[in-house]
């Protein structure tokens, strides 16, 4: 559980239970005892949180100090660092601390209720589990209990029965210090102190599930997982975050085929032990009502009637053998196996490099970015982050949309880096980091790119820090995120600004699938391995492996093209698996495409308008149902086991597999381990890199209207955030942000009108130029795209009515 | 026998309207402030060590040392707070001291503030006391008037701010560090330490938090000299201090005498025990000190003496009690009282004071068993020493010392069925020759 202080040259040796040990200098006594295999009960203590010496648990005798004089009382472990020499006797060796540990363990439960056999912690609860091993059998407390009415809801989503507190305050540190979000507070006082929140002010945290998660009692419940099972029933499997492009560990709890609950798993060098709560609770879309169970195919009535694996395989082999030109769309959500499933199957049952996972607003220039400047890199690591002197965020808001990115930073700007962000506005997260605002309206991040070495060119040293400007040197760190795809110019401009400086450059994207996606070729110019398309020697390298006679030469269309090219007829078929129109830059021309196409294969979770639309309809496992590998942000592969094995639930690279053996093309694999096998034995290019197309910003545009900003939130209408109603409660109203001025003249309600129509939604002012208004990407009807604008397009604001 | 008496911080307090500026510079107040202003800072500080001066807010730890931790290399503000949260049941020695004579606590507080080369000094005071915190205020105004704070103080140069705090409600905010939280902002409880104040106290920066009466005994030290203080007291406990006498003595009061006096002396002083009773119990420095009984008539009053006794010296709040006092009642208010100012910070403090008031009121009614007793002491053995801050050690006191030295009367409640005594026999209004 502890973790280990990184420095471990510097030693000191103590003797604790009278064996002698080494021990990083300044390491806690309660952390040392646990090298030498001795467990100090505990419950205020957390290795990722400061020291507090609250509960008083972890009481053991100091007889030497370290300079020949002992405490005369027992010792808090979890606060008093070793030092050289010291003698520590634990309740194993000193009568003295078992005691004062014993007295504190019936201290703590004469007021707790000792419900354990209704409690949800029962069975896996400290308080449980250290009373028995460090308390006594039975308590002299003859007396009244404090009581509670329970419980009360801290948050939509969390719950608190207070009597069951220890009050040991993890939860209120973990909101302060890890989360920033110090919406819970310890209130009152005496045996009446509890936790409480301010009433106007709920505790709507995105991570406000990892208090439930290091609770060391069964106070914090969630509305999801209260009263829903038993952790003796329960079954826990390893598992990787399928939410965004952290990778985090989570560990799977289930019970009889279902998934009860999901926690954080603990890996320092990813999401230490903390996930966001999309991650934790965000598992329902897998058992919604209308997850789909078998395959589909289109009947002579127009109607989709169910059929065999083998019948479809047949149907949409035929169909597509029929239907021409066919391309591949695969959505960003998928395992680097099953990407690269559809990425063979593109070229090698389709011959078509007309392959693309981004069902979103993207650019050519992306296209080119990804495959010079993305595709097999990783420069950049969590830590790396912790240790950069400066991290430059562009088109990136990490408490939305990379949570643990966001933790990570946090951390990092309490010990100095300074976190600099391209944005339209100073968020609430980057205000949580102490973060630096490079105020930037949409359209201008290549300008403030470029803008950042310019200043730091002008820097005369002494004036830097009231300059406001940014250094950016070789210690620097650039993320930039997806939605620069929108931003002509860019990422061109941080590829510049990166290779001008030496500063490390990643890119973040917002789904789990995407990183792995660009790896295995699910884009037009590359193919699996980061093989460029262009290249003749690597689609030889590429068909020699897959043992075909030659790869399609010419480069393939991007999504975009791809939907174009549908609607005008030069391609017919469609392999579409997990995209939803209402998420590309067109939703309108995405529909139009899916009905113009002549045959249509769809691959999907539960039932969408694709599926509707489709002519082969084939069920795919959800991330539990498979196992697979993420690839995250950094370029880390995160492999994880199936869940369950479910017979008739099959990852997409099965169902492709068996299309294109109907083809008469197979793939080589049906099984993720046999994919797996052929992408290691494939291996990553190591000829030339395809260099990068970079563009020129562009003059400023438009100036009628406002320009429009807008992302994503972590809790948002997202489809696989479906089926939690307490998740989705807890996630921040929709708002259009607008600069005061402009709030002052139309507020408090607006009505935007774009190209694609009028939403009217509440608003708020904030730090934003005149000329820009944020609202949230898909936290109101379909979405902005859908129902507002197109990308990189204005807007007017009106002052809104109420109705 | 009042030739036993060295009245010094008191001196003043029976001077026409003692607590104005006039009145108090008539009798040579602030001039001790120049007489320092002539001195290095380091001096002041030699001759507050030299002095003897131990702290007065209980502890006893030496005032100039204290001073002498502040690291004066660190570049951060130096900050003096002045504990006048005087909270402690049957302490009242700093409230009277504020009423009668606060400019004797302004000057301390300059006098000190330039020795630690403080420039900004804080009095927290307790906040239901209302009536003084405008005194001190109206001090402190007075003092900003006459140009003995603000900047270049009497022409030396240096600037001094002087903010006075109320306090929110809180016994534990005379826990300096809980203190420190209060004057932050926050809620009053005990900081972690290391960092000690001194080094990171009041806003991070090293702070000097002192007593009322230890900051207020500075100007006499500096103006009549270092020897002159150490000359009274006792070996290790010099100087004179406020003893205050409250309970079942026919004169209550606070009486300033040497350190090392008998309460035998200062009951003679108080015209003696209530009229036809006689002492049964005593507390030497407020509730949280060890009781103590009539054999302790002739322990000298200072740290070591008190301490050997089994108690500590602690605020010199004497509070009397006669034989019509049941101590079993006694020390169920007393457990009250820290159950409910027990901030709640760590467990033992929170549910041991919890207990024990459930047990000591059956005990009180005459529930329980002999048993009870020991699983009093059992707990007040698991509480002593296991808690965050000083607060718990003080609520087991009178719990551990009443069964000490009553464990008979423990008993008799037992076998009574309940309370032996009348309760309104102890009560200043008992009809006379009420008896127990």
């Amino acid at each position: 559980m502890s973790t280990t202080p990184e420095k471990t040259d510097d030693l000191v040796t103590v003797t604790i239970d009278g064996i002698q040990t080494s021990v990083p200098k300044g390491m806690l006594v309660i952390r040392a005892a646990e090298q030498v295999g001795v467990q100090i009960p505990r419950f205020c203590d957390h290795p990722l949180l400061a020291p507090v010496g609250a509960c008083r648990q972890c009481l053991v005798d100091i007889p030497d100090a370290g300079n020949g004089r002992g405490f005369p009382k027992p010792q808090a472990s979890c606060t008093l660092p070793v030092a050289e020499g010291m003698v520590v006797n634990t309740q194993a060796t000193s009568p003295v601390a078992d005691k004062a540990q014993q007295g504190i363990m019936e201290f703590l439960l004469i007021n707790h209720p000792l419900d354990c056999p209704v409690c949800d912690k029962g069975g896996e609860c400290p308080l449980q589990n250290q009373a028995m091993s460090n308390g006594r059998g039975e308590s002299r407390f003859t007396g009244y209990k404090r009581t509670y009415p329970k419980p009360i809801n801290i948050s939509a989503q969390v719950l608190l029965d207070r009597e069951r507190c220890i009050l040991c305050a993890r939860c209120t540190r973990f909101s302060e210090q890890i989360a920033g979000d110090p919406f819970i507070a310890l209130i009152e006082r005496g045996a009446l102190q509890q936790v409480g929140i301010y009433e106007r002010e709920p505790f709507e945290s995105y991570f406000s599930g990892n208090t439930i998660q290091i609770c060391p009692v069964g106070a914090l419940t969630s509305a999801d997982y209260r009263f829903r099972s038993r952790p003796f029933d329960l079954v826990s499997t390893p598992s990787v975050a399928e939410h965004d492009a952290c990778g985090s560990a989570i560990r799977v709890d289930h019970r009889r085929g279902k998934v009860m609950r999901r926690l954080a798993g603990n890996d320092p060098e990813v999401n230490e032990e903390w996930i966001t709560d999309k991650d934790r609770f965000g598992f329902h879309y897998a058992t919604e009502p209308d997850r789909l169970t078998y395959p589909q195919v289109r009947d002579e009535d127009g109607s989709l009637r169910p059929a065999s694996w083998t019948e479809a395989f047949a149907v949409a082999a035929r169909g597509l053998r029929a239907a021409g030109s066919s391309a591949v769309l695969t959505g960003g959500r998928v395992t680097a196996e099953d990407a690269f499933a559809y990425s063979k199957f593109a070229r090698v049952a389709l011959g078509t490099n007309d392959v693309d996972f981004r069902s979103r607003p993207l650019s050519a220039e992306e296209t080119s970015f990804l495959a010079s400047e993305v595709v097999l890199r990783s420069t950049v690591t969590y830590a790396d982050l912790e240790a950069a002197k400066t991290v430059v965020l562009a088109g990136l808001e990490p408490e939305d949309e990379a949570g643990m990115i966001f933790l990570r930073l946090r951390k990092a700007s309490t010990k100095g880096t300074r976190v600099v962000s391209i944005a339209p506005y100073a968020s609430r997260g980057l205000t949580k980091m102490s973060g630096q605002l490079v105020r930037t309206a949409p359209g201008a991040e290549a300008a403030a790119l470029e803008g950042l070495t310019s200043h730091a060119a002008l820097r005369d040293g002494s004036s830097l820090a009231s300059s406001g400007t940014v250094e950016i040197d070789a210690t620097a760190v650039i993320l930039v995120g997806e939605r620069l795809a929108t931003s002509p110019g860019a990422l061109s401009a941080a590829a510049a600004l990166a290779a001008r400086t030496g500063a490390r450059l990643a890119w973040v994207p917002r789904r789990a699938g995407d990183r792995g996606a660009v790896e295995t070729g699910c884009l037009p110019n590359l193919l699996p391995g980061g093989r460029p398309v262009a290249d003749p020697a690597a689609r030889v390298d590429a068909a020699a492996t897959w043992g075909v006679e030659g790869l399609p030469e010419a480069p393939g269309r991007d999504a975009d093209a791809i939907v174009a090219a549908l609607r005008s007829g030069e391609l017919g078929g469609l392999v579409v698996g997990g995209v939803d129109p209402d998420d590309t830059a067109d939703p309108a021309a995405t529909r139009a495409a899916l009905e113009a196409a002549s045959f249509v294969v769809a691959l999907e979770l539960r039932e969408t308008e694709v599926t509707r639309l489709a002519d082969v309809v084939f069920p795919v496992a959800p991330a539990s149902d498979k196992a697979g590998t993420f690839v995250t942000w950094e370029g880390r592969p995160r492999p994880f086991p199936a869940v369950f094995a479910k017979p008739t639930s099959l990852p997409d690279l099965r169902i492709l597999s068996g299309i294109a053996e109907e083809m008469g093309s197979p793939l080589g694999f049906r099984t993720v381990e046999e994919a797996r096998s052929q992408m290691e034995e494939m291996g990553p290019w190591d000829g030339e890199r395809a260099a990068l197309d970079a563009v020129a910003a562009p003059a400023a545009g438009s100036t009628e209207g406002l320009a429009l900003a807008t992302w994503k939130l972590l809790v948002d209408n997202g489809s696989m955030q479906d089926g939690d109603k307490a998740y989705r409660a807890t996630g921040r109203a929709p708002v259009a942000r607008l600069s005061r001025a402009t709030y002052d003249a139309v507020g408090p309600t607006v009505t935007l009108t774009g190209d694609r129509g009028s939403v009217t939604l509440p608003a708020e002012p904030a730090d934003l130029d005149d000329g820009v208004v944020w609202v949230p990407a898909n936290s109101f009807g379909n979405g902005v795209l859908a129902d507002l604008a197109s990308p990189g397009s204005r807007v007017t604001v009106a002052k809104g009515s109420d109705s | 026998m009042t030739d036993v008496l060295t009245p010094v911080l008191t001196d003043n307090w029976d001077a026409e309207r003692s607590w104005t500026l006039a009145s108090y510079e008539s009798r040579g107040g602030y001039a001790a402030l120049d007489k320092a202003f002539g001195m290095a800072p380091d001096a002041i500080i030699d001759a507050v060590k030299e002095s003897g001066l131990r702290g007065r807010g209980g502890a006893g730890f030496p005032t100039g040392m204290k001073w002498g931790f502040i690291p004066q290399d660190n570049p951060k503000p130096k900050y003096l707070v002045v504990n006048a949260d005087e909270s402690e049941p049957g302490t009242c020695k700093d409230i009277p001291l504020m009423m009668a004579s606060p400019h004797t606590l302004v000057e301390g507080v300059i006098i000190s503030s330039y020795a630690i080369r403080a420039t900004k000094a804080f009095i927290y005071i307790r906040g239901e006391v209302l009536h003084v915190i405008r005194r001190v205020q109206r001090a402190v105004q007075e003092a900003y008037l006459a140009g003995h704070l603000g900047t270049n103080i009497h022409g030396s140069g240096y600037d001094l701010d002087i903010v006075v705090h109320a306090g929110a409600g809180a016994y534990i905010c005379g826990e300096e560090t809980a203190l420190l939280e209060g004057l932050e902002g926050r809620r009053g409880q005990p900081r972690l330490r290391p960092p000690f104040p001194a080094v990171a106290g009041l806003y991070a920066s090293p702070t000097v938090i002192n007593n009322v009466e230890s900051i207020a005994s500075v100007p006499s030290i500096i103006a009549n000299g270092h020897s002159w203080f150490a000359s009274m007291g006792t070996e290790k406990s010099k100087g004179v201090g406020i003893f205050s006498l409250s309970g079942h003595v026919k004169r209550p009061g606070q009486y300033e005498a040497p350190l090392g006096i008998t309460l035998r002396t200062l009951i003679d002083l108080a015209g003696g025990i209530r009229e036809g009773h006689e002492l049964k119990f005593w507390t030497p420095g407020g509730s949280s000190t060890p009781l103590l009984t009539a054999e302790h008539l002739d322990v000298p009053l200072d740290f070591e003496g008190v301490g050997a006794a089994g108690s500590m010296l602690g605020t010199r709040a004497l509070q009397i009690f006669d034989d019509t006092t049941c101590v079993v009642r006694a020390t169920l208010r007393w457990t009250e009282f820290y159950k409910h100012e027990s901030c709640g910070k760590c467990t033992p403090c929170r549910e041991g004071t919890w207990w024990l008031v459930q047990v000591l009121a059956a005990l009180e009614k005459g529930q329980g068993t002999e048993a009870d007793l020991d699983l009093l002491l059992d707990q007040c053995d698991n509480i002593l020493g296991r808690s965050f801050c000083a607060l718990a050690d003080g609520a087991v006191s009178p719990v551990a010392s009443s069964i000490q030295f009553f464990r008979d009367e423990y008993v008799a409640h037992l076998t009574h069925g309940g309370c032996p005594f009348d309760p309104a026999a102890a009560t200043v209004f008992a009809p006379a020759g009420a008896t127990a």
